[in-house]
């Protein structure tokens, strides 16, 4: 009885999540800003996930976002940019030939191919990452803890190194990055590409695997005794957080349009182990409502500190450019100091637990009530 | 066949940790369906034996024959397919889990229903069943060593190796511990190897029994023969020689 109640109001949810969204589609030049934050949010949303795979349920302390969203973002890139574009694009240093027969043969395909090609191109993108990760993964997953952090930091640093090297300028376009790329159709379009990889990652950790993921973060050695084999398990998860790291930046170069070097430094990898932090290390929900949240408080709800603020004539000190990064970093301090395991700590969302949060709330406050009264 | 009822035997195993040679050459057999157990000082090489043979550890030299198929220094994956299961020192269960995720992780290789299993866990340990939703993390000592009894069971094994089930258990845990060891024996008919500081308690519940000093076996017997040894009484049973 329970449990289909439970799935009315999921249902009920996912109704007003897509009428939400047809709304904001078909009013986006009136809601631009919530159109953006969603976009962003639910991109970061997948990465944040894949993060929380491998650092939250199989315990791998590894930094190496960046350099998968890098890979994937590059390859989705190069797929996306219109064929007629291509020489535009390039324009400093010429295009690779293999870039270019490459292009003129995706031109062939029959047009079915091609209408699918935002999909095609993503999952390359995550294809390749996910190789990469298996080589790196041979050596750096032999590392625990703070070395593996170090080790993937630095894969992280070396991918965007080659990226912006003049090398690369025939493929990468150097400094100067790869613009003009194909976006997506619709809102709804990215939310139901976030919606399949989170599914998939939900399902994975649910399964056998998933919970020889979590024996190997609570105990190696036990772990192992019980017949599960180490490093088969650490490289799956690290491959499979890899390939959808490198999805989210397929997502990202799609949704910017046009991206470089810089976009993937260290520091888009710590803006993602924040978002899990704050989520909850071990938990799904947590990750994906803290990426919502976390982006729209960045770069929208705390927008207005960094405009001067005038009351009568008498201007407010310290509201100008930057103050909204003081104001969040504050933020982020508090919950760090009351939410120490993040804002759903290991749990998950359902609406049993909402119910229980909400009832203790009501409890709460009519307790408060009675001692007035006393 | 002589290795016929002998479910392990070992022969001239030698294992060294970084240039020390921690086991020198050990030899010793488990019958099928018998407690055997070995004892010794801290340091003496007991855990090691047991980390050897479930592959933990690789070894430098000598054989290790499991129903007379040689076993040496294949995966722990295979060496637990194969019936051996470990319960490692100091219980290890895995804290952040709860009960029952605990045992399903004991059964991870096998891929058939695991339902029959759980129930008989549970009725060996009823305690278990009254805690499967709370994390192992929040059990008590004892409670963790049932789980890590639970979960080695859970895989199905032929022969259970126990590494110190006593450790840093009250007296009257231990003794609660041992029962459940014979328990699992007789109404399992588990074969188990049992390492063991607490002599006195492991020879009593042990069909037969080593004892290992410094890497290298220096008596065997059966349990009663090495209770009342007098060397094994002066060294490990904290009683006087002349007495």
């Amino acid at each position: 009885m329970k449990t289909s109640k439970n799935l009315i109001y999921s249902l009920i949810l996912a109704v007003v999540t897509l009428a939400l969204l047809f709304f904001l589609e078909v009013n986006k030049a009136k809601y631009g800003m919530a159109y953006t934050v969603l976009t962003k949010g639910i991109i970061l949303a997948v990465v944040a996930v894949s993060m929380n795979l491998v650092t939250g349920f199989t315990g791998l302390f590894s930094l190496g976002q960046a350099g998968f969203m890098a890979i994937g973002a590059y390859v989705t890139a190069i797929f996306l940019i219109p064929t007629n574009s291509i020489e535009e694009v390039y324009y400093m240093s010429g295009v690779s030939p293999a870039i270019l027969t490459f292009k003129t043969w995706l031109e062939s395909t029959p047009l079915w191919f091609q209408s699918l090609l935002p999909y095609i191109a993503l999952t390359a993108g995550g294809l390749v990452a996910a190789l990469f990760a298996a080589l790196i993964g041979i050596p750096v997953l032999r590392l625990k803890s703070d070395y593996l952090a170090i080790a993937t930091l630095g894969f992280s640093e070396i991918m965007r190194a080659i990226i912006s090297s003049p090398q690369m300028d025939t493929i990468t376009n150097g400094s100067y990055g790869l613009k003009k790329i194909q976006g997506f159709s619709s809102l709804i379009q990215v939310f139901l590409i976030a919606a399949v990889c989170i599914t998939f990652m939900i399902l994975l950790i649910r399964s056998t695997y998933g919970r020889a993921f979590k024996a190997i973060r609570e105990d190696e050695i036990a772990a192992e005794a019980m017949g599960i084999n180490l490093f088969k398990h650490k490289s799956l998860s690290f491959i499979i957080g890899s390939f959808f790291a490198a999805v989210s930046g397929g997502m990202l170069a799609m949704f910017m349009r046009s991206i470089d070097a810089k976009t993937f430094t260290v520091s888009l990898t710590y803006d993602i182990l924040l978002i899990v932090v704050v989520g909850g290390i071990g938990s799904i929900t947590g990750s994906i409502l803290s990426s919502l949240l976390v982006t729209a408080s960045k770069e929208w709800w705390l927008r207005f500190f960094d405009s001067p603020l005038y009351i009568g004539s008498f201007q407010v000190p310290l509201f100008k450019t930057g103050f909204r990064m003081v104001i969040f970093s504050v933020v982020l301090l508090l919950i760090v100091l009351f939410y120490q395991r993040g804002l759903m700590g290991r749990n998950e969302f359902s609406w049993d637990g909402l119910a229980k949060a909400f009832n203790k709330l009501k409890s709460k406050s009519s307790n408060k009530g009675g001692s007035k009264i006393a | 066949m002589m290795t016929k009822n002998n479910l392990l035997t070992i022969e001239n195993l030698s294992v060294s940790y970084g240039g020390i040679k921690a086991v020198k050459g050990i030899s010793l057999t488990v019958p099928e369906g018998e407690i055997v157990t070995l004892i010794g000082a801290n340091g003496a090489g007991k855990s090691t034996i047991l980390r050897t043979i479930a592959g933990l550890v690789k070894p430098e030299s000598g054989k290790i024959s499991y129903r007379g198929e040689d076993i040496t220094g294949i995966s722990t994956t295979s060496i637990v397919e194969k019936g051996i299961t470990l319960v490692p020192e100091g219980r290890r269960v895995f804290p952040d889990l709860t009960v029952l995720e605990n045992l399903k992780i004991g059964a991870y290789l096998r891929k058939d229903n695991l339902q029959d299993d759980i129930n008989r866990v549970y009725k060996l340990f009823p305690r278990l069943q009254e805690r499967s939703w709370q994390l192992a993390g929040t059990l008590s000592g004892g409670e963790q060593q049932m789980l890590a009894v639970g979960r080695a069971l859970m895989s199905r094994p032929k022969l259970i190796m126990m590494d110190e089930p006593s450790l840093g258990l009250a007296p009257i845990i231990v003794n609660d511990i041992m029962n459940i060891i014979t328990t699992v024996n007789k109404e399992e008919g588990m074969t188990i190897l049992l390492v063991e500081q607490n002599a006195n308690l492991a020879l009593r519940i042990a069909h037969r029994g080593y004892v290992c000093e410094t890497g290298r076996i220096t008596m065997e017997g059966t349990g009663m023969e090495l209770l009342n040894d007098e060397n094994v009484k002066a060294a490990y049973l904290g009683k006087s020689k002349n007495k």
